[in-house]
């Protein structure tokens, strides 16, 4: 399993795209990771009389309307936004895994009730669906983690319910059946680690439209509340400033850009690289 | 001769499913192409009717003659120009042969539209008697259906005649009734025969039914993994098969004095184009396979317009 | 036809009342008490009783979703707590804004995408698709607000050619259909693209070059209208999604609309304007998968005649 991971990566890593998307994953993970060392300046620091910096040496991406520091907020904003997104679209993949590997194991009248409750929200936007779990939430970083992590459960849950009814017929679930394997070991063991790959691919982009449903929320003021930055809240408080100081939004947008682009051309080499590995081992 | 087929090879990706075909078909000819599946028929079938590129492949060497013209050195609006009119194609499966969204009749009439410069209504009283002559009974009506109104050898009747609106010169038809029901199957390839034997066609017939060589069929050639094993008169090639492989196929048709279940096929498998063994391509399933089958490629022996590819033709021993 | 539509509109119905609860509950899951969820701080008692007698508070949970449908059914959406106002004049005032936004931003995705996938699968895999392709990449990953900002900056604030903001005559809506035609197009185009490369490999595309149509013919006369079924009815699921652009897209050009007030509302508590808007947007979505439907039935001849 890590040796085919691994060769997986490499593959993926072998194109010039899929390293440069890499690479800029891992400084922006470096960013909000290391954020307090890498930087001399608190997030919340309020200095007014530096307040509309140009960007320069002591503040390389400028000052804010408080003249805090930009490059600091964006690192710190990294914090909130990745680590928000990422829980959260690891909520909808665990539930997901569950609700789906339930009703596609089952079958019958469990399927056809999480099914119907899947494509109910399916058909529903991911924004729309966050938008009524923050109404009812209320505002702030549970409020968001949850409403997106609830956002993209139907996704997961139809994703693991179709990989599930495909393998379910497979002959190794037969032979570990005929063996006497009870039904959530041969969930355990056998159909949810098959089902892991796809799924976690699928993740990673989900994780990607996650980091833009968290910004969406964040700059319509219902995110991270002040004084903790994200990217969305960012561009929300930047708003007001966008003919003074541009940069205020320009920056933490192309954060966000770069992040989801990169993700996603990550992802994109990956699932190629997925493809590859398996026609390798059928011819 | 109307079409020739000349050291034809075939490519796809960096695979060579098809290699130095030969056999040729005269005017008003019946010939069938066998071989089991995998063989290397229908790709003989899409090169011939110009759709190689579709499924990405192409023709690496050789000749298709139409007529003295070679069809694989012209552009692909001339090569399209025969296409419909002078070759007509019948493909495998009847159920999605037909473009789902589009009436019946249209598409039939769109070929004499297209190839003979017929207006509208000339075009579909044209259809309505093609349609009338594959027996559909109430043509009218069937003209303005939809495919999924109709059963499979019903579709199966409106491709035949989609083949023969064009008045083309020579018919490709890939096993167009496998996928048919078991009792419609020998009407259809009746009909079909009946009507080119009618007009005088040339036919080119895929299948890997052997009693259907034998019944409607003037010459057969015999596919093996991809190279000729045999082209020859079909009284000749039942009497004195010359390839292994074509006695094998012989042997495996139903006979009436065979006991029930005793019914057949060849021990083994077509291989796979990755997998092509050295030498004759046949000898690991040939009863008479030598070192020197498992080495040396056989050559393509002519005599005439038959010829064989056998280390150890059944011919010599039949003096 | 009829009965087909009447059919599926009766399909809507117990996912109109699913999803109407799920908005009614927002009221009690909350924290707090439904009656001060609904009430100005420091409501006389009179008018607590009048909002608990009206809803029926005091009832259980079934009945009182029972009697809010009933009024809601009847266009009574209630009042607006900060505005004061019948909620119902509020949407009415907003509807006609987010509609008009919609369905320009509508028009304008499924034209363009459309057209850019049929380009794109038609130079597959060369130049053409390669770059519709990254700009469809971009599309789809770049948050539609902040292309709103960066198109007030480029066009409204530098260029002059648009209003910032506001609604007054067509150039106001130029760049908001932009923003979410960006978005909307990059999602048309790859369905399309991905349609027409899927039809274009099915077996009767054989038989059409077969009979001597050129490829162009083949393309646009008969692979186009087969793969325009997947597109329409991923274009009816997804019609949501344009209206969630629009949604956000408001908000940054300060349009009215759905959108503006239902994050006005959130931001405000109003919590009977929010039910109501999210109700407006669910009862679109849903719309769209109707439209989407028929719109299927038209183009295909197999659905109009009940099979599948």
């Amino acid at each position: 399993m890590i040796d085919r991971s691994l060769s997986v990566l490499k593959v993926a890593l072998g194109s010039f795209k899929g390293r440069v998307a890499a690479a800029w994953l891992l400084v922006v993970i470096v960013a909000a990771v290391f954020a307090p060392l890498l930087t001399p300046y608190a997030y919340d620091l309020q200095t007014l009389s530096q307040a509309f910096q140009p960007p320069s040496a002591s503040h390389w991406l400028g000052t804010d309307e408080f003249g805090r520091d930009l490059m600091t907020r964006l690192m710190y904003g990294a914090r909130t936004s990745l680590s928000v997104s990422v829980v959260a679209i690891g909520l909808s993949v665990s539930l997901g895994l569950v609700f789906g590997a339930i009703a596609g194991y089952f079958g019958g009248r469990v399927d056809r009730a999480i099914t119907v409750v899947v494509d109910l929200t399916w058909s529903f936007p991911e924004i729309l669906l966050a938008l009524i779990l923050v109404a009812i939430i209320g505002p702030g970083v549970t409020g968001t983690l949850l409403a997106i992590g609830v956002a993209y459960l139907a996704q997961f849950t139809r994703l693991a319910r179709g990989q599930i009814m495909s393998l379910r017929s497979e002959t190794f679930v037969e032979a570990a059946r005929s063996l006497g394997a009870s039904d959530s070991f041969i969930l355990a063991h056998h159909l949810i680690p098959n089902t892991l790959a796809p799924v976690l691919v699928t993740a990673m982009l989900a994780t990607g439209d996650a980091i833009i449903l968290e910004a969406t929320l964040g700059f319509f003021g219902l995110g991270a509340q002040p004084p903790t930055p994200s990217w969305g809240g960012m561009m929300s408080s930047g708003t007001a400033q966008l003919f003074r100081a541009p940069g205020i939004i320009l920056f933490p947008g192309l954060a966000v850009a770069l992040t989801v682009i990169a993700i996603n051309i990550f992802g994109d080499a990956l699932v190629a690289a997925m493809d590859v590995r398996s026609r390798e081992r059928k011819a | 001769m109307l079409l020739g087929v000349d050291t034809l090879s075939v490519s796809i990706g960096g695979a060579m499913p098809l290699e130095g075909i030969r056999f040729d078909i005269r005017k008003g000819e019946i010939v069938g192409i066998v071989g089991e599946s995998g063989s290397g028929k229908s790709l003989t079938a899409l090169a011939i009717t110009g759709l190689l590129p579709l499924i990405g492949g192409r023709v690496s060497a050789g000749s298709i003659s139409f007529e003295g013209t070679d069809l694989t050195k012209l552009s692909p609006r001339e090569r399209r120009a025969y296409n419909g009119r002078r070759i007509g194609f019948i493909t495998q499966n009847p159920m999605t042969a037909l473009d789902p969204l589009q009436r019946i009749g249209e598409q039939v009439d769109v070929v004499s539209r297209l190839h003979l410069g017929l207006p509208p209504h000339a075009a579909r009283a044209r259809t309505v008697e093609l349609f009338r002559q594959m027996r559909i009974a109430a043509p009218e009506a069937i003209a303005e259906a939809y495919p999924h109104q109709l059963s499979g050898g019903m579709k199966q009747r409106v491709v035949i005649a989609m083949a023969l609106a064009g008045e083309p010169d020579l018919i490709v038809a890939d096993e167009p009734t496998t996928a048919l029901d078991v009792t419609v199957q020998a009407q259809i390839i009746h009909l079909l025969a009946e009507e080119v034997r009618n007009r005088h066609i040339a036919l080119m017939m895929i299948t890997h039914d052997m009693s259907i060589v034998a019944q409607l069929c003037d010459r057969v050639a015999v596919l093996y993994a991809g190279r000729v094993a045999e082209v020859s008169d079909v009284r000749a090639l039942f009497a004195h098969p010359a390839h292994p492989y074509t006695r094998a196929l012989i042997d495996c048709i139903p006979r009436p004095d065979m006991a029930r279940g005793a019914l057949t096929g060849i021990p083994g498998a077509v291989p796979a184009v990755a997998d092509y063994p050295s030498g004759c391509r046949f000898h690991p399933r040939c009863p008479r396979a030598t070192d020197l089958c498992r080495t040396q490629v056989p050559a393509l022996v002519t005599d005439g317009r038959d010829s064989h590819a056998c280390h150890h033709s059944l011919r010599d021993t039949h003096g | 036809m009829f009965t087909y539509v009447l059919k599926r509109l009766l399909t809507l119905v117990p996912v109109f009342l699913a999803v109407s609860f799920v908005i009614f509950m927002i009221l009690h899951l909350i924290p707090g008490n439904p009656v001060d969820n609904l009430l100005r701080v420091g409501s006389s008692p009179d008018m607590r009783a009048e909002i608990e007698a009206k809803y029926g508070l005091d009832r259980p949970l079934l009945v009182q979703y029972v009697i809010w449908l009933f009024h809601v059914l009847q266009g009574d959406l209630g009042t607006a707590i900060v505005a004061r106002r019948p909620v119902a004049t509020i949407i009415g005032g907003a509807l006609p804004y987010s509609l008009q936004l919609g369905g320009a931003a509508l028009l304008f995705s499924s034209t363009l995408g459309i057209l850019l996938g049929i380009v794109a699968a038609w130079f597959r895999d060369r130049w053409p698709d390669q770059a519709i392709m990254g700009g469809v990449l971009l599309g789809s990953t770049l948050p539609s607000f902040w292309m709103g900002l960066l198109f007030i900056l480029f066009f409204a604030v530098w260029l002059g050619w648009f209003p910032v903001s506001g609604v007054r005559g067509w150039q106001s809506l130029v760049l908001p259909v932009l923003t979410i035609g960006f978005g909307g197009t990059a999602l048309v185009t790859r369905v399309t693209r991905v349609a027409m490369v899927d039809a274009g490999g099915r077996d009767f595309v054989l038989l059409l070059h077969a009979k001597g149509l050129s490829p162009l013919r083949i393309a646009l006369g008969h692979v186009l209208r087969v793969a325009l079924l997947p597109v329409v009815t991923i274009l009816s699921l997804r019609i949501g999604w344009i209206l969630g652009g629009a949604v956000t897209v408001e908000v940054v050009f300060a349009r009215p609309g759905l959108g503006t007030t239902l994050i006005k509302a959130l931001s405000q508590h109003d919590y009977p304007v929010v039910q109501a808007c999210l109700l407006m947007l669910s009862v679109a979505v849903m719309l769209g998968t109707l439209i989407g439907d028929v719109l299927q039935a038209l183009l295909d001849p197999r659905m109009r005649h009940g099979h599948r």
